[in-house]
């Protein structure tokens, strides 16, 4: 077997035996010619891979913020008394088994959860105890689950509108051949394209960097693993307009001169890969994909979609390599650029859904377009997730350039006091920076928008970010692995009234070494959020320790540290 | 065609070629870039535990990572760098359960040496403390999971005679360990095992009954530092001459959960304990017997770290009554050997010390509790989490020279530092 299709062979046989054998992983091992450690290694990186049963029904509840904010407990304790499995086991009778993973993509109708990888939403007490009796009733799970509506809620005038507006299939695909490939680009960079995952590079000069080398195989890959916290402007693309993404996918093959398209699509949206390979299928049909796209004589370019499994660093561009590669979803170290050795070491274009959409649409409506909103820097416009403590959560298309107080209008934020921007790797805002504008110029979005509203506990919105990261560190680095974990133990002091103003100054300095020495963008970007917010919430932050400085004596929980031998009395 | 290029490194400039590995060339001409996972066969190199670095051209980067080319400016030794990569070995430390006095490879350990060559005396952060595995299982090795800091070399490096690899990281995150594959290692050579113990850059990987193959004394960090030219400071302050009983000044000692190492350590000044105590006073300490505190002191030496709550009563009356309080030893630095049970919880080991132990006797099975006994501690503390610590003076036990020279300049020097050789001693 190709290395490349371990984890489809391993999903395979997860997929019918519920979980991962030991005979499977000996026998899979020697198929793919590696130790059994080896496969190890790549099984236990995923957190969806089982080696043990999960049961019939694996249950995973959401536990970013949002949905801890939503009623994440509540949601919790209720799976746990229906089904009678606890939080990361399965019940006595094999038929449930109760897990949970971080942000799955559902920011718009917290809380909710993945049943064997159906989507169910908008969850309360009541819904559990009905999604339950009717699966230990036998009813076929897909007929419980939930429609995932797209909350499309606005999107600007037509004239400006970009992604969020009608879609005919092959309008792109079709011009391709009359912009020719250097065209492409140059519409792109004529647009200021830039990657929408998060990193902003622009993306006319990574297509002209992957085009200028020359090799016999070339990829474009789609990063669709939306991993961030709060984002999900991704799934709604892939719903929504599939067919968009993959004449962006095409069109990027075409200028880079690529013959594959991967789309590395998160196990969390497992949901949706059925519409993405009708999708394709179709495209296939008409002749937008395969042979000669287009009637493009030279031109061929097929595109299929890759599974993840549960990891948010595999968002990582080299990390996305590597899992693609059926190896351990590890970035690697920056010495080659994904552009120059990428996917089998060949170069490779990464890009994200939503940046693909709008290659697309450049390739349809012309970089003028794009021209006539935004900033200077940031021309077009922006899809934001938002979610949290608003009336109207869902997608926006912004143009670049909007304040933040008129969007926390827009979506009817009635009491917003902290709002998070693209995800716990991004920064915070507190109400004094409402007026500030989202934009290449002042506060970039990669896409996620979290508001919270001044009940919220700022700490308990910090202590989720770095369990998060903690959690999906890769482990690969030293500042990264023990980092997020020291760190936590010092929020932990923090909440336990143990802190002093010093130990704020060291969380800072801390967190600063995470930044200059983590390999990637995971490590070093997990502390910015805490060490901003304690700057930009002096009040509460105040509140939280004991101003008189730590003097000569620390504080100490004598009770609390005696308690196991007072367990000896009598 | 000439290929030399020029390199900055601190400003000072270096002929040399390009596309060289930068650590090759700083250590070619003699400067020291610390560097723990690299390994000069492995390509492209780990890049795993961010030991070296540096900036390059005002980025930060591992400089393991870097290849040489003209015009590359290298900052290596400013204080911000100096503090960053001393703090990534203390994370190592402070990740790991590493009891050197008690680790077959002290000496012989990269990480260890690499503590002394940063001159760590204690770890700013934490000791997280978590359980870890000791694995006996593999045929030849054996695997100490508390002591392997991930740095890669053996997944990338040992390799069956099939060409599977015996060694591969898994679960994720700070739940990562290396795997071994019981099957492949088996198959491994008495040759190829010790290797694979040679490549581990600390004690991780053991073959069972190798593990000493080098007597102490004789290992390769024993003696010698990676610094070509050990900068040494000031020596021990000189001690003030004819002190009248009114300036002499007072010293308090306490041994806590420690061995009472420290204070044989500190007798083994021997006759210089004459000049000494024509300058100093002895307050409270075992040394004098005195058991209560008659006046303020101006330093207090403490040995171990706090196991009960009576060891925190004593620590606190120390900050009450000493102007300066130093941590004498690894104990009271961050809790030392006595430290080792942190990882377990404390029912447990005091049901198998006292309920499940060979020596106990027939119906004898409870654990001590009384009210004139100390309340044992759930985990043993380091002296600096419960009072403000002035001084750290490493070592398990640190040499009577080291501590009394620490002590002097405190007293009437200012800063002190410690020479290499008198910092090492296995
Ligand atoms: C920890 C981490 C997670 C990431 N997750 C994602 C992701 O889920 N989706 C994404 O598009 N980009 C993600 N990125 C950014 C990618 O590395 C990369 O920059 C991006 O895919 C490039 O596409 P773009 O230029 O179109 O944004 C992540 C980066 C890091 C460091
Ligand atoms: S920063 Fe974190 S996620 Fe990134 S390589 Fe290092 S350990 Fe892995
Ligand atoms: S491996 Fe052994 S010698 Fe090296 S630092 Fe750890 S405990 Fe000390
Ligand atoms: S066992 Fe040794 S060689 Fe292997 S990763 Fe751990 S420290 Fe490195
Ligand atoms: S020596 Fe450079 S990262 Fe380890």
């Amino acid at each position: 077997m190709n290395r490349t299709q371990t984890l489809d062979a391993l999903w395979s046989f997860q997929r019918s035996h519920g979980y991962l054998t030991d005979l499977f992983v000996k026998e899979c091992a020697k198929d793919l010619g590696i130790s059994t450690v080896e496969l190890e290694g790549v099984i236990s990186f995923y957190h969806f891979f089982r080696r043990q049963s999960a049961g019939e029904f694996t249950i995973y509840i959401n536990n970013s913020i949002v949905s801890e904010c939503k009623g994440y407990r509540r949601i919790k304790s209720a799976f746990e008394r229906e089904t009678g499995a606890t939080l990361g086991q399965v019940d006595p009778s094999g038929k449930f088994g109760l897990f949970e993973t971080p942000c799955i993509g559902l920011s718009d109708q917290e809380p909710a959860a993945l049943i064997n990888f159906f989507p169910f939403t908008n969850l309360t007490t009541l819904k559990v105890k009905h999604i339950v009796a009717e699966l230990k009733k036998g009813t076929p799970l897909h007929t419980l689950s939930d429609d995932v509506p797209d909350h499309l809620r606005y999107t600007p005038p037509i004239d400006k509108s970009i992604c969020i507006r009608e879609y005919h299939q092959g309008r792109a695909v079709l011009k391709l051949a009359n912009l020719g490939d250097e065209g492409v680009i140059e519409q792109v960079k004529l647009a200021s394209i830039k990657g929408m995952g998060g990193a902003y590079f622009p993306t006319g000069l990574k297509m002209e960097a992957c085009r200028s080398i020359k090799a016999e195989m070339k990829y474009v890959v789609c990063n669709a693993d939306e991993g961030e916290p709060g984002t999900f402007k991704d799934r709604v693309l892939m719903n929504k307009y599939p067919g968009l993404l993959l004449e962006g996918m095409i069109a990027s093959g075409y200028a880079v001169g690529a013959r594959e398209g991967i789309i590395y699509l998160r196990a969390e949206y497992y949901w949706m890969m059925e519409h993405l390979r009708a999708t394709i299928q179709d495209f296939y049909k008409r002749g937008f994909l395969g042979k000669s796209v287009a009637g493009i004589i030279g031109f061929d370019f097929d595109i299929r979609v890759q599974l993840g499994a549960g990891s948010y660093v595999c968002g990582e561009e080299t990390a996305l390599l590597n899992s693609m590669e059926g190896k351990r979803g590890e970035p690697r170290t920056k010495q080659f650029y994904p552009t120059e050795r990428g996917f089998l070491n060949q170069p490779t274009l990464i890009n994200n859904v939503e940046t693909l959409c709008a290659v697309g649409r450049v390739v349809e409506l012309g970089a003028q377009h794009f021209l006539k909103t935004g900033t200077k820097n940031s021309p077009g416009t922006k899809l934001l997730s938002i979610s949290g403590d608003c009336h109207l959560p869902g997608i926006y298309e912004i143009e670049w350039g909007t304040k933040i107080s008129d969007i926390l209008n827009k979506c009817q934020a009635d009491d917003p006091y902290y709002i998070q921007i693209s995800g716990p790797s991004g920064v915070c805002l507190s109400k004094s920076e409402f007026d500030r504008s989202i934009s290449m110029e002042d506060v970039k979005c990669g896409g996620s928008f979290m508001i919270f509203n001044s009940k919220r506990d700022i700490l308990s919105i910090l202590q989720n970010f770095t369990a998060f990261f903690k959690h999906e560190s890769c482990g690969v680095c030293t500042p990264c692995r023990a980092g997020n974990y020291i760190i936590e133990r010092k929020l932990i002091r923090i909440a336990n009234g143990l802190a002093y103003p010093a130990d704020y100054e060291e969380i800072k300095r801390w967190g600063e070494i995470m930044r200059m020495t983590s390999r990637c963008g995971l490590g070093q970007a997990a502390t910015n959020t805490l060490s901003m917010a304690i700057d930009k919430f002096p009040e509460f932050f105040a509140q939280k320790v004991d101003q008189n400085g730590a003097g000569l004596n620390m504080k100490f929980n004598m009770e609390q540290a005696l308690q196991p031998y007072e367990r000896f009395k009598d | 065609m000439n290929n030399e290029i020029t390199i900055k490194i601190d400003g000072k400039a270096i002929k040399t070629k390009p596309g060289l590995n930068l650590v090759d060339v700083a250590t070619e001409h003699e400067i020291f870039i610390p560097s723990l996972c690299y390994y000069k066969h492995i390509d492209p190199p780990l890049g795993t535990c961010r030991v070296c670095v540096c900036k390059i051209n005002g980025n930060a980067m591992p400089a393991c990572t870097r290849k040489t080319y003209d015009g590359m400016e290298v900052e290596l030794n400013s204080e911000e760098l100096l503090d960053t990569r001393k703090a990534i070995v203390e994370m190592m430390f402070a990740e790991g359960n590493h009891f050197c006095p008690a680790c077959e490879k002290s000496g012989d350990c990269d990480m260890q040496h690499m503590g002394y060559e940063m001159g760590i005396s204690h770890t700013r952060f934490p000791h997280l403390f978590k359980d870890r595995l000791i694995d006996f299982t593999p045929k030849r090795m054996l695997i100490e999971h508390n002591r392997c800091v991930k740095c890669r070399r053996c997944v990338e490096e040992v390799f069956s005679d099939s060409g599977e690899r015996v060694f591969s990281f898994c679960n994720r995150g700070n739940e990562t360990i290396v795997g071994i594959d019981y099957e492949q290692e088996a198959t491994l050579s008495e040759e190829q095992a010790f290797a694979a113990m040679h490549l581990c850059p600390t004690g991780a990987i053991l073959v069972k009954g190798k593990s000493f193959a080098h007597p102490f004394g004789d290992r390769r960090f024993d003696k010698t530092s990676a610094h070509k030219s050990e900068k040494s400071t000031s020596a021990a302050a000189p001690l003030p001459k004819d002190m009248s009983p009114k300036t002499k000044k007072i010293i308090a000692t306490t041994s806590l959960a420690g061995c009472f190492g420290c204070h044989m350590s500190l007798l083994d000044v021997d006759l210089a304990l004459l000049d000494i105590i024509k300058v100093v006073d002895f307050n409270k300490s075992p040394l004098t017997d005195i058991k209560e505190f008659t006046e303020q002191c101006d330093v207090g030496l403490i040995e171990g770290g706090c196991c009960n709550a009576e060891n925190i009563e004593v620590l606190r009356e120390f900050r009450k009554k000493c102007k300066l309080l130093v941590s004498v030893g690894e104990c009271a630095i961050w809790g030392g050997v006595p430290a080792m049970r942190n990882t377990v919880p404390l029912e447990e080991c005091l049901e198998e010390a006292y309920l499940n132990s060979m020596t106990t006797e027939p119906g004898e099975n409870t654990v001590p509790y009384h009210e004139d006994l100390p309340k044992i501690l759930d985990k043993v503390y380091p002296c600096h989490e419960l009072v403000k610590i002035d001084h750290h003076i490493p070592g398990c036990p640190p040499t009577a020279n080291h501590i009394w020279k620490a002590v002097s300049n405190l007293l009437w020097g200012d800063e002190f530092s410690v020479l290499y050789s008198e910092f090492k001693y296995d």
